[in-house]
C-alpha cells in the first residue's frame, strides 16, 4: 500500500510552473534560475508530481507570520 | 598603500615537490652554526645573509631591497635520509593500507574503479566535497589480496605519530617513499590526490625548506647576548643530526647506528613541525620550556589565526569600569577626563576653525580640551608638547589635521562583551566627567546586560566623518529603544524607576503644589502653570505624556481577576490614558519598563525616537524625584508575618506531609492506581510532587494575604521593579521542594539520601522538601538539600552559556552574509535567494507590534477612547 504523500498535512502544495510562468517568476525576482533554492528530482514530492530537472516548482505553504507564503525551487537532478 | 589588483581565479591545494623546494630556495644550508667569532653570519648557515635582511640599513643579498622591504627568502636542507612529515602520517597510513604492497595499485576491482571514478568526477564537476567518497574507498580498499596482481596483503598499522608498521616489520621512511612512488598516476584519483598538484611520495620529505630569517628573528638581549628563535634552535638540531647521519653513512658505520641517527632526525623534523604531536616527547629549550614550533605558532587561541588574523588590536579605544549616572541622558556616556585627553578626534583645519584649533594646541596634551598631534599635509605626524606647542601653532594652517581631545558631544562607540546582539554596541555622545569610570544611564543597562559590580566596558572613537554620520543615524542609543527580537522596548526604566513611578501615580497619592514643583524641577521638566491646589500623582506624570496620546492596557500589578472591573479596578491596574491624561491606573513596569513598557513602546512608534528619548530621560528622573519625596527601603521586616499566620502555615505543611505519608502507605499496600502511561512509582512521585507543590503555594497564599500594598518588598514584586512574590513567600512562609535532575532528591547513600533516614524512605523530609522559610532558617538537612539543588543550578547555567555561545557562533557564521534586498528578498552574497520575502511576511520585527503586524483589538479600543474624548 502506497500513501499519497501529497495529501499529508505536513507536505505543502507543490506545482510545476509552465515555461511562461517560470520566466515571469525569474523576471520578477530578478534572478538567474540557478540562484533559486533547489530541490532534487528524486525528492519524494518532486517524484510524486513528476518534476523534471530544470523545472521550477511553486511551493505554497502555511506560515506562522504571513498565513500563506509562496516560494520557488529549481529542480536539480 | 599601492598594490597590484588581480583577481584570483583559482586556488590549488597541493604538496610541494622536492624540486619546487629547491627551486624557491636561494641557498643550501649545511652548517649548524649561525655566527662566526666576529658575530658575522656564516654562509650556508642558518643566518645566511641571502635569506633576507632585517636591519633597515642593509641591502638584501638576494633581492637587493632594503631591510623591511625584503620579505625574506627560503633556503633548503638536503636530508641525508627521507623522513615522514608528521602532518601526513595519517594519510600515508591510509594510502598504504589501501594500495598493493607489490604493484602499488589501489585495492579496488576494475568495476569498482569505473564506478568510483565516475562518482568522483561528477562531484568535482559540481564543486562538491569528495571527502565522503574517499573515506568510503579507504574502507572498501582494505583487502587481503590485490585484485590486480593477486599479491597477498599484510595489515598496515600506524604507530603514532610517524611509524608505519606492516605485520611485525617497521617500514623505514625510504621504504614508505618507495611504496608511494609505486602508485600509478591513474590511481591517484581514488586516494583523493589531484595528480596536477601533488604526488603521494611528496608526503615523505627528502628536502626541508628553511624559512627566511624574517620568520624567526633573533632578539638581542640587554646584555648584548643574542637569543635565537625557537625555530632556529630546532633547525640547528636538524642540521646537526643530518650532518652526523651523513658522515656515519659515508664512513660505512654499522646499520644499527645509522638507523638510530635516522630515527633521531625523524624526531627532530617531527617536532620542528609540531611539538605537541601525541606520542613524541616535546623538544625542550635549555631552560626546560617546550619549544614553540610551526604548529604551535598557528594553533589555538594565542595562535596566528585567532589572535592575529581573526582578531586585531585597535587604536583610539579605551576600557574602564562602568558606574551609574541617572542625571545623564540615555544617549550619553560619561568619559573620564583622563581618557578624554588620551584618545583623540582628527579635525581638518579650515580658515573657520583655525582659531579654535590653535586654542586646543595652546592647551597642550595634558589640559582638557587640548590636542595631542598635528598632521601636516605631507602626512608627517607631529606630537604636541607643552614645550613645542607655540612653534606648532605658528606653522598651523588650513589643510593640516589636528588630533584634538575628546569633547562633549563627540560620538563614540560603546560596547560591552559578550557582544551577542546589535544593542551590545551603540553610539553614545561623550560627556567628559571627573573621576575614572565610564558613566552610563541606568536605562541602557538591559541592552548591554550590564551592572555595576565591577563590569568594564570599551569605547571606540570614530575617526572619519562618514563613520560618525553613519553611527549617528544607525547606532545611536535612541534608535535602539525597540528591540528587533520581540518588537518592544529593550531600553526602559528599571528597579527604582518603576517603584518610583508607581508610588507617584497610584490611587491616593497626593502632593502639595510645592512638592510637585520641586519634583518637576528636579526632573528638568518645564514648569506647569500653578493651580493653587494639591496635585494627584497621575496629573504630575501626565505632564510628560504627549497631549494626543490615547491608550488602554492592563498594568503589571493586574491580578488577572476572573472578571475585569475595568475602570473600577481595586488594584488601580486598568490604565486609561485620554489625550495624554492618565484617567485611571498606576504606572509600573508595563508603562515604561525595559522589555514590556507599553507607553514607551507607543511613544517610540507614534512620535519617534527623539520624543521617546526625551520621555525616558525625564520620566525616570521624575520617578526618582517621586521616590525620594517619600523614601523607599526594604528589609526582612517586610517579610514578617504574624504568629497566627505562621501557625496556619505549619498546620498546612503538617497536613501535606500527612497526605504524603498516606500516599506512600497506599503505594506500599498496592492501593495506589497508576496514571495512564506511568508506572506505579512514577505515579507516586507525581502525586507527592503535586501535594507538596500545592502546600508550598498555599503557604505562600497565606503569607501573601498578610502583605499589603504599603509593604515595599511587595510593591517591588508586584510592579515588576525587582523580585517576585515567590521570592517573598520563600522568605516568609516556606521554601518548598528542592530538585535535582527535575525530580525530588533521590541520590546520595544507597537507598536513601542521607544516613539520617531509613532505607527506602520516601517521605517529604527525606527527599528534600524544605518546610522552613529563609527567614526562619533551614535545618541542617534542609540546608544540605538546598545546597544540592543550588549547585545543580550553577552547573546548568555554566553549561548552558557554553553551549548556547557555541550555537550562536555557528549560527552567526552561517548567516552573517545574508541581507534583505530592496525588493524584500533575502539573499546571500552570491545572490542566491534564501527567502522570497523576509520572514515570509516582510515585516521588520522592531517596527512591529510585539512581533505582530498590528494588534487590532488594542487599536479599536484606543480609537473608541479617542472618539469619546473628541466628543
Amino acid at each position: 500500500m502506497k500513501k499519497d504523500i501529497l495529501k499529508h498535512k505536513l507536505v505543502p502544495d507543490h506545482t510545476i510552473l509552465s515555461d511562461t510562468e517560470a520566466k515571469k517568476v525569474v523576471k520578477n525576482l530578478k534572478v538567474h534560475p540557478e540562484q533559486l533554492p533547489k530541490i532534487k528530482a528524486d525528492d519524494p514530492v518532486a517524484k510524486a508530481i513528476e518534476a523534471k530537472p530544470g523545472d521550477i516548482l511553486q511551493i505554497t505553504r502555511k506560515s506562522h507570520t504571513a498565513g500563506k507564503f509562496v516560494t520557488y525551487r529549481l529542480v536539480l537532478e | 598603500m599601492k598594490g597590484i589588483l588581480k583577481k584570483i581565479s583559482q586556488i590549488d591545494f597541493g604538496l610541494m615537490s622536492p624540486e619546487n623546494i629547491r627551486k624557491m630556495s636561494v641557498t643550501k644550508i649545511v652548517t649548524p652554526d649561525t655566527y662566526d667569532e666576529d658575530g658575522y653570519p656564516i654562509e650556508a648557515g642558518l643566518m645566511d645573509p641571502r635569506l633576507g635582511v632585517i636591519d633597515p640599513g642593509l641591502r638584501c643579498r638576494s633581492c637587493g631591497s632594503k631591510g623591511g622591504d625584503c620579505q625574506g627568502h627560503f633556503g633548503h636542507i638536503n636530508l641525508a635520509r627521507p623522513v615522514i612529515h608528521v602532518g601526513f602520517a595519517d594519510t600515508i597510513h591510509k594510502i598504504l593500507r589501501s594500495t598493493c604492497k607489490d604493484c602499488g595499485h589501489v585495492l579496488l576491482t576494475e568495476s569498482e574503479k569505473v564506478d568510483y571514478k565516475e562518482k568522483i568526477e561528477t562531484l568535482i564537476k559540481n564543486e562538491e566535497s569528495i571527502t565522503g567518497i574517499i573515506k568510503e574507498i579507504y574502507a572498501v580498499a582494505r583487502r587481503d589480496k590485490c585484485p590486480s596482481c593477486g599479491e597477498e596483503q599484510e595489515d598496515v598499522k600506524i604507530d603514532k605519530p610517524v611509524s608505519i608498521v606492516e605485520g611485525n616489520y617497521k617500514l623505514t621512511a625510504s621504504e614508505v617513499r618507495e611504496r608511494l612512488e609505486a602508485i600509478p598516476q591513474e590511481d591517484y584519483i581514488y586516494i583523493g590526490i589531484n595528480y596536477e598538484v601533488a604526488k603521494p611520495e611528496w608526503m615523505v620529505l627528502t628536502v626541508l625548506p628553511v624559512p627566511p630569517v624574517t620568520v624567526r628573528p633573533s632578539i638581542t638581549l640587554e646584555t648584548g647576548e643574542r637569543s635565537e628563535d625557537d625555530l632556529t634552535h630546532k633547525l640547528v638540531d636538524i642540521l646537526r643530526i643530518n650532518q652526523r647521519l651523513k658522515e656515519n653513512m659515508e664512513a660505512g658505520a654499522p646499520q644499527l647506528i645509522v638507523e638510530d641517527l635516522w630515527e633521531l632526525l625523524q624526531y627532530h623534523v617531527t617536532t620542528y613541525f609540531d611539538n605537541e604531536a601525541s606520542g613524541v616527547p616535546p623538544a625542550r629549550h635549555r631552560s626546560g620550556r617546550p619549544l614553540k614550533t610551526l604548529a604551535q605558532r598557528l594553533k589555538g587561541k594565542e595562535g596566528r589565526f585567532r589572535s592575529n588574523l581573526s582578531g586585531k588590536r585597535v587604536n583610539f579605544s579605551a576600557r574602564t569600569v562602568i558606574s551609574p549616572d541617572p542625571n545623564i541622558s540615555i544617549n550619553e556616556v560619561g568619559v573620564p577626563e583622563m581618557i578624554a585627553t588620551e584618545v583623540t578626534v582628527p579635525v581638518f583645519v579650515t580658515e573657520w576653525n583655525i582659531e579654535k584649533m590653535k586654542e586646543y594646541i595652546m592647551n597642550g596634551p595634558n589640559k582638557h580640551p587640548g590636542a595631542n598631534y598635528v598632521i601636516r599635509p605631507d602626512d608627517r605626524k607631529i606630537r604636541v608638547y607643552d614645550e613645542t606647542k607655540e612653534t606648532v601653532i605658528e606653522k598651523l594652517e588650513p589643510g593640516f589635521v589636528v588630533e584634538r581631545h575628546l569633547m562633549d558631544g563627540d560620538v563614540v562607540l560603546f560596547n560591552r562583551q559578550p557582544s551577542l546582539h546589535r544593542m551590545s554596541m551603540m553610539a553614545h555622545e561623550v560627556k567628559v566627567l571627573p573621576y575614572k569610570t565610564f558613566r552610563l544611564n541606568l536605562c541602557v543597562c538591559p541592552p548591554y546586560n550590564a551592572d555595576f559590580d565591577g563590569d568594564e566596558m570599551n569605547m571606540h572613537v570614530f575617526q572619519t566623518e562618514e563613520s560618525r554620520a553613519e553611527a549617528k543615524s544607525l547606532m545611536r542609543v535612541q534608535e535602539h529603544i525597540l528591540s528587533p527580537r520581540f518588537g518592544g522596548p529593550i531600553i526602559g526604566g528599571i528597579h527604582d524607576h518603576i517603584s518610583g513611578a508607581y508610588l507617584l501615580t497610584r490611587e491616593g497619592s497626593i502632593f502639595s503644589e510645592e512638592d510637585v514643583f520641586q519634583m518637576v524641577k528636579r526632573a528638568r521638566m518645564p514648569l506647569p502653570k500653578p493651580t493653587g491646589e494639591d496635585w494627584t500623582g497621575k496629573q504630575v506624570f501626565s505632564l510628560l505624556l504627549p497631549n494626543d496620546l490615547n491608550m488602554v492596557y492592563r498594568a503589571e500589578i493586574c491580578r488577572k481577576c476572573d472578571e475585569c472591573l475595568k475602570l473600577e479596578c481595586k488594584n488601580d491596574a486598568y490604565v486609561v490614558i485620554e489625550d495624554g491624561q492618565i484617567k485611571s491606573g498606576a504606572m509600573d513596569e508595563k508603562a515604561y519598563g525595559a522589555f514590556s513598557g507599553k507607553i514607551l513602546d507607543s511613544i517610540v512608534k507614534e512620535y519617534g525616537t527623539d520624543k521617546a528619548r526625551e520621555f525616558l530621560d525625564t520620566s525616570t528622573k521624575l520617578a526618582i524625584a517621586g521616590i525620594m519625596k517619600r523614601g523607599f527601603t526594604t528589609s526582612t521586616a517586610d517579610e514578617e508575618i504574624p504568629k497566627e499566620a505562621k501557625d496556619r502555615i505549619e498546620q498546612l505543611l503538617a497536613n501535606a506531609e500527612q497526605k504524603v505519608e498516606q500516599l506512600i502507605d497506599a503505594y506500599h499496600n498496592e492501593e495506589l492506581e497508576a496514571l495512564p502511561g506511568r508506572s506505579l512509582r512514577e505515579t507516586l512521585e507525581m502525586k507527592i510532587m503535586q501535594v507538596l507543590g500545592e502546600a508550598r503555594d498555599k503557604s505562600g497564599e497565606i503569607a501573601e494575604s498578610y502583605f499589603g500594598m504599603e509593604n515595599h518588598a511587595v510593591i517591588m514584586a508586584l510592579t515588576g521593579a525587582r523580585g517576585s512574590m515567590l521570592n517573598l513567600t520563600q522568605i516568609a512562609a516556606c521554601v518548598g521542594q528542592q530538585s535535582v535532575r527535575g525530580g525530588r532528591i533521590e541520590r546520595g547513600y544507597s537507598k536513601r539520601t542521607l544516613p539520617h533516614f531509613y532505607e527506602g524512605e520516601m517521605g517529604a523530609k527525606a527527599s528534600g522538601f524544605v518546610h522552613s522559610s529563609y527567614k526562619k532558617g533551614l535545618d541542617p538537612l534542609e540546608f544540605f538539600f538546598h545546597a544540592m539543588g543550588g549547585r545543580e543550578g550553577l552547573v546548568d547555567t555554566a553549561i548552558r552559556t557554553a553551549q548556547s555561545g557555541y550555537m550562536q557562533r555557528r549560527l552567526v557564521n552561517a548567516l552573517q552574509d545574508l541581507n534583505v534586498q530592496l525588493d524584500g528578498t533575502v539573499r546571500d552574497n552570491r545572490g542566491v535567494i534564501i527567502q522570497t520575502q523576509y520572514g515570509e511576511d516582510g515585516i521588520d520585527p522592531a517596527k512591529s507590534d510585539y512581533g505582530k503586524v498590528a494588534d487590532i483589538d488594542r487599536m479599536i479600543e484606543e480609537m473608541r477612547i479617542k472618539s469619546k474624548a473628541g466628543k
